[in-house]
């Protein structure tokens, strides 16, 4: 493949998380709310610890793969969420 | 300082619930009467929120035992068992748990949530994989912090989801270490132990099942819930508390594991902390042998609970999964858990109020435990508290509230 086509393919994949992360948020959320990148997961969503986690579970379920508490813990934006969950699903 | 403004909001709520003059976080007991009676603002409250499972916080032969100890052996211990020594009640009542479980090692930690830390940060090293069930309690997600080990957690009570990730770490070095609850303390219900068993066995993984609330309560001799499903030899780690069923303060594991005793100068929780007291182990382990000879008061307990939960279940609350001590009504919103909690407890009923992220799912929980020590007849009156508050809150049988939160 060419390295136009590896970065094409990186996008796709990138959107794909993004798309899944925000929709399975919007679903679990009480009530539609405008998302992106720069949403604080904790702060602008009033989400608590265990909340997220659970919002996390559907996302793993979705893409295959196990997100460690502590991945989760650092993570404070949609933004990083999709950044994190996109390297897992690479390695795995 | 703007140190505690983190908690701002938290302390605006706290602080509404302070001022309405009934704070469930917060009640002071004038004086406890007995394992199922204390006063409570000057009223004389029955309780059904102690975890009291077996009653025996005044038996006879508990308290003789507590007495005694301290007039034999001092008020404490004042240090650890590594730097200051252990007395001989440390091993016997050692000796005494592991016999109970039938297993090689009994090793006795100074509180349940301790037992946790100790046991979950020792055996899971850096590079090991800790899987914990989703609603695992507090002291298993802060035992899973104070070890070095990548922490996931599968759904709740579910073999499959946990046979899902340990596939996905197959290939991944390290050992697999499983935790998982004999009885959820928020809603009562238990675990599939002979699923996850069977998993356990396919893996190759080790399985830690806490028995804080089973203990006492399931099992053909108490042993808890890995006795009911006849899966002892796959539990490879029983950790429990003193502080329910055996009525005093304290935790513990047993295990058969091969070299299991270096985990006294390895496991920090168990290592840098003082050691319990000489009325708590003399105590706890007259607690055992009680639980042991009367296996009546199980019987009772486990009636009692049937009572309870056929009770509140009849009265149209949403509780549980299942009967057992701990019988949870769902509540449609913090708010009304407050108010029925206050309610009750102006009627002279005491019980619990559970919120997230104490509780699974973000439910707001009314919570009550039973204990062998109520008279049948105390169920009932308790049951007819419950009908006669809610009724007045709009929370029983066709109640709005609770159809609409549904
Ligand atoms: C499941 C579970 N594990 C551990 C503990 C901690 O026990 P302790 O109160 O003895 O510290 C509790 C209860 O508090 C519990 O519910």
């Amino acid at each position: 493949m060419s390295e136009g086509a590896i970065r094409n393919q990186m996008t796709d994949q990138t959107n794909e998380v993004r798309d899944i992360i925000f929709g399975t948020l919007q679903a679990a959320l009480p009530q539609a709310r405008p998302l992106s990148g720069d949403t604080r997961i904790i702060e602008d969503l009033g989400l608590d610890s265990v909340a997220v986690m659970d919002f996390v579970m559907e996302i793993e379920d979705k893409l295959d793969i196990s997100v460690p508490l502590d991945k989760i813990a650092e993570v404070e934006t949609l933004g990083d969420l999709v950044a994190t969950v996109q390297r897992l699903k690479q390695a795995a | 300082m703007p140190l505690l403004d983190k908690y701002a909001a938290l302390a605006a709520q706290y602080r509404q619930l302070e001022e309405a003059g009934a704070n469930p976080f917060n009640v002071k007991f004038d004086e406890v009467l007995s394992p199922t009676e204390a006063m409570v603002g000057g009223r004389k409250t029955l309780l059904l929120g102690t975890n009291n499972y077996l009653g025996l916080t005044y038996d006879p032969a508990v308290v003789a035992a507590a007495n005694a100890a301290t007039t034999a052996s001092g008020s404490g211990t004042t240090g650890s068992r590594i730097a200051n020594g252990s007395y001989g009640g440390h091993a016997r009542l050692e000796a005494a748990l592991a016999a109970f479980y039938g297993r090689r090692l009994g090793m006795v930690f100074s509180t349940g949530y301790q037992a946790n830390l100790g046991i979950i940060s020792a055996l899971a090293g850096k590079g090991d994989h800790l899987l914990l069930d989703a609603d695992s309690h507090a002291s298993i997600y802060d035992g899973s912090r104070l070890g070095y080990a990548q922490v996931t957690r599968f759904r709740h009570n579910s073999p499959d989801d946990l046979a899902t990730r340990l596939r996905r770490l197959k290939d991944e070095p390290g050992e697999k270490i499983v935790i998982v609850e004999g009885i959820y303390s928020m809603l009562g219900d238990t675990a599939p132990l002979k699923e996850f068993a069977a998993v356990k066995r396919e893996f190759g993984a080790c399985l830690v099942v806490d028995e804080a609330h089973s203990l006492g309560v399931l099992g053909e001799t108490g042993r808890g819930l890995a006795e009911q499903a006849g899966v002892e030899a796959d539990c490879d780690f029983i950790v429990g508390t003193f502080s329910k069923s055996l009525a005093g303060v304290g935790g513990f594991a047993v295990t058969d594991m091969e070299g299991a005793e270096i985990l006294r100068v390895v496991s920090r929780p168990y290592m840098f902390t003082a050691s319990l007291p000489p009325a708590n182990i003399a105590a706890t382990e007259a607690a055992l042998q009680q639980l042991r000879a009367r296996p009546d008061l199980r019987r009772r307990l486990n009636e009692n609970a049937l009572r309870l939960y056929r009770g509140l279940e009849k009265l149209g609350f949403e509780l549980g999964p299942e009967p057992s001590p701990v019988v949870s009504a769902i509540m449609p919103t913090p708010e009304a858990a407050f108010g029925l909690w206050a309610a009750l407890l102006k009627a002279g009923l005491y019980t619990n109020v559970s919120l997230p992220p104490a509780t699974p799912r973000g439910l707001a929980l009314l919570r009550s435990s039973v204990s062998a020590a109520h008279s049948p007849a105390q169920i009932d009156h308790a049951i007819a508290l419950f009908a006669e508050t809610g009724k007045g809150l709009g929370l029983t049988n066709a109640a709005p509230a609770l159809a609409a939160a549904k």
